[in-house]
């Protein structure tokens, strides 16, 4: 399985496709600390507008803060990214003629699919370790670090600087787990073409179209979208917002709606066991002719 | 004739009673700023409880710098502080820093168990910002221990003080600020939070409440001098 493992690292870092992830995750992030670095103060006093009597002092664009708003515009963006690897894997090898081969080999295809689902896990932990130097430690070290001021729709968060870093560490242990729904999705998809174009535009699609599904917040699609994968894509969130005591004081150290995380961290394994088992299976009984 | 008289009287005696009674509030209040004049600057440590719906905010710790006649700054060491507006600054030598007010007698009151005179302070100056202010004073002591302040821009504030071992200078132990908080709502388009799913029963608690700030003072460190640069 190791031995597979390392062939399919291999195969998906050989092809140049691999880096425009890459590129293009730090490009936007180089552009908005640039944007951020140079019009920043504007930013926040527009936002700090809609505080009205309330008067916001210290360093609100820290780096923390900075990582965030990059994480909130990225994320959407980056499960697309992936997208072009986890839909590629096999039908980019029935495109070019190799599966056949590939599957000849003497281990069983349970274990050639998994590897081929394994190296793109792979490839996805080290995009979102990519973008966590870029847009964290590279932003701490651009716009220095302080507390974690928040503004959601309903009320603002204020977080400790001491109480923030674990906060990012499992905010993007989530992410993980939310871009492996999505190369699943992939990689499912991929089992049934003959070519990766079709499987990378399907999986996108499916990716906005659920977006846009959850994001309407209309009564008629509010029914299905707690079962949108896209739905609790964004439940990292939770991480950045804290319980109060009966005096009204942010307690440091917890999660205000941990129960949130964990569901949808169910919701996102099922869709990972359910996609690549289906994807095993349908890979057993597939007829390969490519 | 004798009629007339009598009126003439009751006027005088009535107009002489009030100045009398305003005479001896001024005295009061002028006693009040006195004991606040001892004190040119202070550097003070303070916990700061931020007590605002629909703000979540933990305990922290402050530097509070104060200078005459009226510069006063709070700090949060490296870290983000939330205070309203004009606020925090409306302390006793903010309220009573100038001799140009006219202070009315409004009875008495019972502030914290302790026997107050109730003071109307009414500026004469036109473009101050206080439009009112009214202070309960412990004439024993001179120490205010609330303040009702109704400013132009920032609304009506109170303000209620705990004294301790710095009382000899007039300086509070705890002070506690409240106000009234407007409701906060920001577009879903702006903060990127299109997930957020507070229910409704969670947005009326944000709503209508009184905001509270309330600063705990650990120590002062009274007329050592203070940079100006630590108010720009």
């Amino acid at each position: 399985m190791w031995q597979l493992l390392q062939i399919e690292l291999y195969k998906i870092f050989r092809k140049p496709r691999t880096y425009i992830a890459f590129g293009a995750t730090a490009s936007l992030i180089v552009l908005l600390q640039f944007g951020l670095k140079v019009d920043g103060q504007e930013y926040a006093d527009f936002m700090l507008q809609s505080l009205g009597n309330f008067d916001v002092q210290g360093k609100l664009l820290n780096g923390y803060m900075v990582c965030y708003i990059i994480l909130q515009l990225m994320l959407v963006h980056v499960p697309l990214l992936v997208t072009l690897i986890a839909a590629d894997m096999i039908s980019g090898e029935a495109n070019v003629g190799t599966l056949r081969l590939v599957l000849s080999k003497p281990y069983s295809r349970a274990s050639i699919i998994l590897s081929k689902f394994f190296a793109t896990c792979i490839y996805t932990l080290l995009l979102l370790i990519w973008v966590a130097i870029l847009a964290l430690f590279v932003s701490i070290l651009i716009f220095g670090t302080s507390d974690l001021f928040l503004m959601k729709s309903q009320y603002i968060v204020l977080i400790k600087q001491d109480d923030v870093f674990w906060r990012y560490c499992f905010a993007f242990g989530f992410a993980f787990i939310a871009l492996v729904t999505v190369a699943s999705v992939g990689f499912f998809l991929s089992s049934f073409a003959e070519n990766s174009i079709g499987p990378i535009v399907t999986t996108m699609s499916i990716i906005i179209l659920f977006t846009v599904l959850g994001t309407l917040n209309l009564p008629v699609f509010n029914a299905i979208n707690p079962y949108l994968f896209t739905t609790h894509m964004v439940t990292w969130k939770e991480f950045f917002d804290e319980k109060v005591n009966a005096n009204n004081e942010a307690i440091s150290g917890t999660i205000q709606n941990l129960p949130s995380i964990l569901h949808s961290l169910l919701i996102l394994c099922t869709y990972i066991v359910v996609l690549i088992s289906a994807t095993i299976f349908i890979m057993k009984r597939k007829d390969i002719l490519s | 004739m004798k009629f007339y008289l009598k009126i003439l009287l009751l006027f005088i005696t009535v107009h002489s009673s009030l100045f009398s009674f305003s005479q001896d509030v001024t005295g009061l209040v002028n006693k009040v700023k006195a004991k606040l004049d001892k004190v040119n600057d202070y550097t003070a440590t303070g916990v700061l409880k931020t007590d605002v719906a629909f703000i979540k905010a933990p305990v922290s710790k402050v530097i509070i710098y104060y200078k005459k006649p009226n510069y006063f700054r709070l700090k949060k060491n490296g870290g983000i502080s939330i205070l309203p507006k004009g606020g925090i600054s409306v302390n006793m030598g903010s309220i009573i820093g100038t001799d140009n007010f006219t202070a009315l007698d409004a009875g008495d009151a019972i502030v914290n168990k302790i026997k107050t005179k109730v003071v109307k302070l009414l500026p004469n100056d036109d473009n101050s910002n206080v439009v009112l202010s009214t202070l309960y004073i412990d004439e024993s002591n001179f120490l205010v221990y609330k303040a009702v302040t109704t400013t132009r821009e920032n609304g009506t504030y109170e303000l209620t003080m705990q004294y301790g071992k710095y009382a000899d200078y007039g300086l509070p132990d705890k002070v506690q600020f409240s106000f009234n908080a407007k409701d906060y709502k920001l577009p879903k388009g702006l903060t990127l939070d299109f997930d957020e799913n507070t229910s409704t029963d969670e947005m009326n608690k944000l709503k209508n409440k009184k905001g509270k700030v309330e600063i705990d003072y650990t120590s002062y460190t009274i007329n050592k001098g203070v940079d100006d640069a630590v108010f720009k």
